[in-house]
């Protein structure tokens, strides 16, 4: 079985888990930039992050077998501080980057005029770029939040089929599914989606258009749930033609669309460097 | 940029990318700002490979779109230092390998691009210090980094027939640390990269200073045998 991970934070995970993504049959992943757990309070803090998840992170995949691309955004959360505005202004150096195949994560988080104007700039910068899109929809008041969504990137006019609305849920996914724009779901331990209620969606509301993601990040979170999710496909029914659809087409055919989507088989090659530097510790 | 990369790059573009780049080059030159974008996106419009002369194609296209920049002296630094800043390391050696290019054809360019040249050397991506270390840093650095820096090329294995400048620059104190650098690597059983020896040869005495000749009576057989290794490298009988 193979697997795209289509929004997973990297950064925040062990050489462990890229074990075992890859033993689970993950063999590529896109991180979206988004915020650390704490806020950062310069632009010059983003733009290292920008470069880490450019540089070190896909040396890091690679040297588990696993592709690893990215999205590059000024997040909505950060998006309220005024510190952090500039990033916007050198986020088109970054969106012409090979390894960016979105604009992204970008959308609410507490629905303010900051988050108003963060997220209709970047929508423009989509369109300049021919990039899709990666939108984030609120934890907190998520059917309000996700309308409103929903109607500024209509505004914006960037295609719907270059967007893709990530963490819905039962209450969401029909109105997503009408705009045109692809559906994204994260499957959580706790919160969010069970492996179980997603394949309740998948049945009630077809595969096509819908991705499924782990968003493992730095909080209680499980990179393996792409797999898990699959298995439990199986379990219910589905066939692994319409697994591998959800698993893999369904994601690469979406970033696809960024034109910069090149998914050559990568060998783990344990002699090369990021830099003049590697993964390994004294001794090996 | 010597004239024959030029004309391999005219050779090797196809006619899509020539005209991608042809665009990008009138786009520049009439806005430099959109040389930000641009640059960045060489590679998957032009290509990656080798080009020639240690140069890739990407190096080569980059160059070119360098050379257009309306801007001079202070304003084309600040420019190409952003570039480097933001870049990965395919657009920080296209940078390095540019900059005699861009002094060539605005001496008021002088050496504003030098911090971009230490800050190479200070890395660890033998890439960028090889880029760094062509015809602009063999006219500007100054003597103790110019020494430093091939010394580190050797550490990094990187030929020293990649540093340019080296047979006009390479002076009695090079030859003591390159001297002493092989009495190290012989102290320690080890091989000594031969391409170390031209440079010490050129000084006589700097040899017999380091102390590596009397590594042939050394107790352990492994230190005698790099000893008579590299005595016989020196000698050029090896």
């Amino acid at each position: 079985m193979r697997i795209f991970d289509p929004h997973i934070h990297m950064t925040s995970r062990t050489t462990d888990d890229y074990e075992a993504m890859y033993a689970a049959g993950v063999r590529a992943v896109v991180e979206p930039s988004f915020w650390l757990g704490q806020p950062r309070t310069s632009v010059d803090s983003f733009t290292d992050y920008f470069d880490a998840l450019l540089g070190w992170e896909p040396y890091r995949a690679a040297q588990f077998g696993i592709q690893h691309r990215c999205t590059i955004a000024l997040n909505p959360k950060e998006a309220n501080d005024p510190r952090c505005a500039g990033v916007l202004d050198v986020l088109p150096r970054y969106l012409a980057k090979d390894g960016v195949v979105a604009v992204g994560e970008i959308g609410y988080d507490s629905m303010t005029p900051a988050e108003d104007e963060a997220l209709a700039r970047q929508l423009e910068l989509a369109v300049q770029h021919g990039l899709p899109v990666l939108v984030h929809t609120p934890h907190r008041d998520k059917a309000v939040g996700t309308r409103r969504t929903l109607d500024v990137v209509r505004e914006s006019g960037i295609p719907p089929e270059h967007v893709l609305v990530d963490h819905l849920n039962e209450l969401t996914v029909s109105m997503v599914a009408d705009s045109g724009c692809w559906m994204g779901f994260s499957v959580y331990p706790h919160t969010k989606m069970s492996e179980d209620r997603m394949v309740r969606i998948l049945q009630e509301h077809g595969t096509g258009r819908k991705l499924v993601n782990s968003a493992a990040d730095w909080g209680r979170s499980d990179p393996l749930k792409t797999r898990k999710t699959a298995d439990a496909m199986l379990a219910a029914g589905f066939d692994a033609d319409t697994v591998d659809q959800v698993m893999w087409g369904n994601p690469v055919a979406f970033y696809g669309q960024s034109g910069r989507l090149d998914l050559a088989d990568v060998k783990p090659d344990e002699t090369a460097l990021f830099e003049g530097n590697s993964i390994k510790r004294g001794g090996e | 940029m010597a004239p024959h990369i030029l004309t391999a790059l005219d050779h090797h573009l196809a006619p899509e990318a020539q005209r991608w780049l042809t665009d990008a080059v009138a786009r520049v030159g009439d806005d430099p700002a959109a040389v930000r974008t641009v640059f960045p996106a060489v590679g998957r419009h032009c290509g990656r490979g080798p080009l020639a002369a240690g140069w890739t194609v990407a190096d080569a296209a980059r160059a070119r779109l360098l050379a257009a920049l309306p801007l001079r002296g202070a304003a084309l630094a600040e420019e190409i230092t952003a570039l480097h800043r933001y870049g990965d390391s395919a657009e920080q050696r296209a940078v390095l390998r540019s900059l005699a290019l861009l002094e060539d054809s605005d001496a008021s360019f002088a050496d504003l691009g030098l911090p971009l040249v230490r800050a190479a050397l200070w890395g660890n991506d033998t890439d960028l210090i090889e880029a760094a270390l062509g015809p602009y840093a063999a006219r500007h650095l100054d003597e103790d980094a110019y020494r430093h820096a091939v010394l580190k090329c050797v550490f990094c294995g990187i030929p020293l027939d990649r540093v340019a400048g080296l047979t006009e620059r390479a002076d009695r104190e090079l030859a003591r640390m390159l001297a002493d650098f092989a009495h190290e690597r012989v102290a320690a059983g080890r091989d000594v990269p031969s391409d170390v020896w031209p440079v010490v040869r050129a000084h006589p005495g700097a040899l017999e200073a380091s102390g590596l000749p009397g590594e042939v009576t050394s107790s352990s057989s492994d230190r005698r045998a790099a000893a008579v290794a590299a005595l016989a490298a020196f000698t050029g009988a090896a």
